[in-house]
Parts: C-alpha cells; sequence; structure tokens
C-alpha cells in the first residue's frame, strides 16, 4: 500500500524508529544485565564504573545458588504445579465454554455475563477466608493448595466460548446429535479438535501466569520442600542481601525455562493474544 | 391444532417412561453440568471468602481461630491509623505514576508498530512483550539491582548527564519512581499489543482519506485512532486500576518488610499482608482488605459512569 505525500527517509520516519530501537533496548536490556551480574563476582558488582560485560563466574554464582536454596526441587514444584494447572484449567474450561455456546439450556446467557463479570471481582482480597478453607482442609505446605482453587478461571471460560462460539458451525453440532452423539462425546470428537489453536493459547498464559505467581503462594506454602521458584528467588534474595552476583543467577536460572517456552512458542502465543482480544 | 398438540403432550409423557430423558433434557443436564465447576471454585474462593471477610473483620481473630466479636472497632482503629493511611497514599501515587504513562505510551507505541512502513514488526512485537512473561519477583530483584544507590547501573548512567546519585529505596518520591517503572516495563509492551490488535481492525480508508484531506499523523493519532480504540482504552484502564490497587510484590520485595524503614513502599496489599500473616491480626487485616474492596467497587463505578457519559455525549 502507497501511502501518499510521505518520503522514504523523512525525518518522522527515522525518529520513528529512534523511538522503536530505544523502547526495545529498555525491554531487553534488563535481560542482560541480570546476566553481566550473575556471571560476575561480588567484588566486580560492587565497584564503579560497573561491570559491562559478562564475567566468568557464573558456575560458581549458581554453585552458591544451590548451596543456599533448594532450586530444582522449587524449578519441579512450579513444574508440577503449573502442569496440573493449565490442564484441569484446558479441561474444565473448555467444557463450560461449549457450553455456554452450544449448548441450549435455560440462563445461558445470563450466567455467561455472571462470568464475565466475575472477571472484575478481586479474588485477592479473600485471601483471609482462602487461607481458613485450606487451612481446614490441611492442606498448608501442600501443593493441592495452589492447584485446586486455580482450577478453572472465569478468563477461560470466556476464552474458549468466545472461540467456540465462532469457529464451530451448529451444523456440525446437530449432525453430531442426529447420529446419536453425547453431549460429552460431542465435545471430546468433534469440539476439542476443532479449537486447539484455542487451547494451545490458553494454555501457555495459564501455564507462564501460574509459573509467576506469587502472594497465594508464598501465604500457604511455607515449608522451604514445597516452595515453588517464585518463593525461592524471595528467600535468596531476602535472606543473602549482600551477594548480589550470587542472587541474580538464581533468578536468571529461574527466568530461562518460561522464557524457552515463550519463545518456541511465541508466534502462536502473540497471534492468539491478538486474535482473542479482536473476537470480543 | 389443539389435539395435536395434546397427542404430542401425551406421546411426551408416554415417552419419558419409555426413553428415560429427551435432547432436551439432556442438554440442561449437559450445560449444567459442564459449568457447574466453574461456579463451585468461584462460590467457595470467590464469593465466600470476599464476604466472610466482612464478618471476620468485626472480630479480633487470630491465625489460631480465637475470636471474639468487637463490632466496628477494627474500622474505627483503622481509620485512626496513619500507617494504613500511608499505604493509601502510596498505593495511589504509584498506580497513578504507572499507569497514565504506561497505557500513552503504550498506545503511541501501538499505533508506530501498525504503520505500514515498519520493517521487522514481529521482532519488536516479540521483543517489547517479553518483559511480561518475567515474573514480578524477578522484576523486583533486576530492578532492585539497577536502581543500586552506590553500585546501581541507573545512577552511573545518570552521573553522565549530571545528576547525582539519587536514593531510590531510601526516599519516598524514589521508591515511588523505581516501583512505578517496574510496572511500566512489565505491562506497557502487553498492554500495546492489545492495543494493536484493536488498531488492526480500524478500516485503512479512514487513514487514507484523513491523509488525502491534509492531516498529518499526529492528527491522525488523536482524531481517528484514539476515539475508534476508545472501548478497548477504557478495559486496559479498567483492568489496571484493578491490578494497580492490588499491587504488592514489587514492594515487598523492593523495599523489604513494612515497605521500608518510614513505610515509604509500603502499599495496601502488602500491609493486609503483613497484619495477616506476620502479625496474625486476621480480623484487623480483613477490615483492611474490605475497604480496599470498597475502594476498587467505586472505582470501576466510576470507570463505568465515565464511560457512559462520553458513550451518550455522542
Amino acid at each position: 500500500m502507497n501511502e501518499v505525500g510521505v518520503k522514504k527517509f523523512s525525518i518522522g520516519r527515522i525518529s520513528t524508529y529512534v523511538f522503536l530501537v530505544t523502547i526495545t533496548i529498555l525491554s531487553l536490556f534488563p535481560f542482560y544485565w541480570m546476566f553481566v551480574i550473575g556471571s560476575n563476582d561480588t567484588s566486580a558488582v560492587n565497584k564503579f564504573p560497573p561491570a559491562f560485560i559478562p564475567g566468568t563466574s557464573f558456575f560458581e554464582n549458581a554453585q552458591k545458588v544451590f548451596d543456599n536454596i533448594k532450586f530444582f526441587n522449587a524449578i519441579i514444584n512450579s513444574f508440577i504445579v503449573s502442569t496440573c494447572v493449565t490442564i484441569s484449567v484446558l479441561f474444565f474450561c473448555s467444557l463450560a465454554g461449549y457450553a455456554f455456546a452450544k449448548i441450549r439450556f435455560k440462563g445461558n446467557k445470563a450466567l455467561f455475563i455472571f462470568v464475565i463479570g466475575t472477571m472484575m471481582v478481586p479474588i485477592q482480597l479473600g485471601i483471609i477466608p482462602s487461607y481458613m478453607i485450606i487451612s481446614k482442609f490441611g492442606w498448608i505446605n501442600d501443593l493441592k493448595a495452589v492447584i485446586v482453587p486455580w482450577a478453572v478461571n472465569a478468563f477461560g471460560v470466556f476464552w474458549m466460548r468466545q472461540y467456540i462460539a465462532s469457529a464451530i458451525p451448529d451444523e456440525l453440532i446437530d449432525a453430531g446429535k442426529i447420529d446419536g452423539c453425547t453431549n460429552f462425546r460431542i465435545y471430546w470428537n468433534i469440539v476439542l479438535p476443532s479449537v486447539r489453536p484455542a487451547i494451545a493459547t490458553l494454555g501457555l498464559i495459564t501455564f507462564m501466569q501460574v509459573w509467576n505467581e506469587f502472594l497465594w503462594p508464598l501465604v500457604v506454602l511455607k515449608n522451604e520442600a514445597v516452595h515453588t521458584i517464585q518463593i525461592a528467588l524471595r528467600t535468596l534474595n531476602g535472606a543473602y542481601y549482600q551477594d548480589f552476583a550470587m542472587i541474580l543467577a538464581g533468578t536468571f536460572m529461574a527466568t530461562i525455562p518460561i522464557l524457552i517456552v515463550f519463545l518456541v512458542f511465541s508466534k502462536q502465543f502473540i497471534a492468539g493474544l491478538t486474535e482473542g482480544s479482536v473476537k470480543t | 391444532m389443539s389435539t395435536n398438540l395434546q397427542v404430542e403432550k401425551k406421546s411426551k409423557t408416554i415417552g419419558i417412561f419409555r426413553k428415560p430423558l429427551t435432547q432436551e433434557k439432556k442438554d440442561r443436564i449437559a450445560g449444567y453440568l459442564y459449568i457447574s465447576p466453574f461456579f463451585i471454585l468461584f462460590g467457595v474462593f470467590g464469593v465466600f471468602p470476599i464476604f466472610f471477610t466482612a464478618y471476620v473483620s468485626l472480630n479480633k481473630w487470630d491465625i489460631l481461630g480465637t475470636k471474639s466479636f468487637i463490632g466496628m472497632k477494627n474500622y474505627a482503629l483503622l481509620m485512626g491509623d496513619p500507617v494504613f493511611w500511608k499505604s493509601i497514599g502510596n498505593t495511589f501515587s504509584i498506580w497513578f505514576l504507572s499507569t497514565l504513562p504506561q497505557l500513552f505510551l503504550a498506545l503511541v507505541l501501538a499505533f508506530i508498530l501498525n504503520q505500514a512502513f515498519i520493517k521487522g514488526k514481529d521482532f519488536f512485537r516479540l521483543s517489547v512483550f517479553i518483559p511480561n512473561i518475567t515474573s514480578v519477583v524477578a522484576v523486583a530483584i533486576i530492578f532492585g539491582a539497577i536502581f543500586g544507590e552506590n553500585y546501581g547501573i541507573l545512577n552511573y548512567l545518570l552521573s553522565f548527564i549530571g545528576i547525582d546519585p539519587v536514593n531510590w529505596t531510601g526516599t519516598l518520591l524514589g521508591t515511588h519512581a523505581a516501583i512505578s517503572i517496574m510496572v511500566m516495563w512489565r505491562w506497557m509492551g502487553y498492554n500495546s499489543i492489545i492495543y494493536l490488535a484493536a488498531l488492526q481492525s480500524i478500516p485503512k480508508d479512514l487513514y487514507e482519506a484523513a491523509t488525502i484531506d491534509g492531516a498529518n499523523k499526529i492528527q491522525q493519532f488523536f482524531k481517528i485512532t484514539i476515539p475508534m480504540i476508545r472501548p478497548m482504552i477504557i478495559f486496559t484502564v479498567i483492568v489496571s486500576t484493578i491490578g494497580g490497587m492490588q499491587i504488592f510484590s514489587e514492594p515487598l520485595i523492593f523495599s523489604g518488610a513494612g515497605g521500608g524503614s518510614f513505610n515509604q513502599g509500603l502499599t495496601i496489599t502488602l500491609y493486609l499482608y503483613e497484619e495477616a500473616f506476620v502479625r496474625n491480626n486476621f480480623g484487623y487485616a480483613s477490615a483492611v482488605a474490605w475497604v480496599l474492596f470498597i475502594i476498587i467497587v467505586i472505582f470501576s463505578l466510576v470507570n463505568l459512569f465515565i464511560t457512559k457519559r462520553i458513550n451518550s455525549t455522542e
């Protein structure tokens, strides 16, 4: 598309690029700097001017991290929690989304609006009674405490409902019914296979959100054996305040897994995000 | 007609005995069954806790469950608690400093990324989005290092343009600025991707017509872009507000316990957390939660009201 009256190398275009590149550098620099600090030794970090290029002490710093917190244990805990929540969210949210999109029952519309409304409720504020419930169940210091409450959420239901409503023609569902499929069979054999892109995006969003969650795990997972990686990082940061090199080496290692997951699926992720918000 | 109906009715009643369920009934049962997990979970960990918080707030209540009813006394104490007021002031200040510039920059960024002449869009989109996948804890730790007073890189860079070392952690404004920058860093790209999606749904001929009429890019931005994606802007304002009112992790990690030596980083949620889970005053903390809840509801209503006003003036 040719734009009218804009030269190829105008000042406007150049300053636009300068703005873009600046924002990009600002977005990426902290990652680079995290590695710079994490790979230098502490004395290099504390001198002035500070180090600007990666050093050679990364493995030493990493070893110190392993000595101070149960790093791999925490990563495994985070992995278990994120995976369980993701599978559960995908199943229950797509099931509910299918019901809202394609099954006729009384109050369908009103209940769906209610679900959207609940996204506005600051659930975090109910943290004290939630803690009491979990403690009644005997789930303090149990990973179930951070899996069960997150097993299904309004955003996921909304997301799947929008996608299923637009991606699957009613005729397909009716045809299934005429052939004698039960509702669950229709969901499992017709709906699920045709909404794979939406499932993938929701799965990624959920996994990353749960991986990064902090307040609730901090409250219910007190024992070091059940710490997720975020809580372990906080412990590292709080207890060994001086050793920035070690702390940032730990932060770097904790960020890498999620960064890899994101970079591998980034195309799908951003496309899904853009699509989903327009579909509303 | 009526006999027909009667026959149908009759056969239906008989049908109940023969075939246990009609398709309609099956649908109804399946529908309610499939949506029930959400409602059960939301009931247990959403609705109940929020209302039970109100009840807890009327008691002196500790972590072991020992309680005694004291009516509105927690609220009376709260109203006279300078630390609580400070936490409200901090929360609003950080919310304001982080949200306004962030959403504006996100909008400008989205507008630029939507220009046809920009090369390498995928790369830029990816780069600005990456901060959002970083955990808040990691962000707070990294920026804690960047904002360090003596050996932080920011003060070092500022020294080149002749600015004396800023005490980011030890001053009120420094702390608020640092926390706001963390929030901006993490969310600006996310919001600009959301805006970008909305921008792409604006018909191109609007811009072409404006260009032919001699409107420059800046005029187009304010006269076409912003009005066309207003619903999305309102959405992001509401979400940022609800999030901003509950900011917690950044101040806890950046400023430490109590939000620093003179509570310069203490936010409402951080105060709630410390009252409940550090000092075990469940009753008092619940009063904090309930006040915060009311603040958020008022904010949301004001947002809705303004939105309605804007829509009706058109």
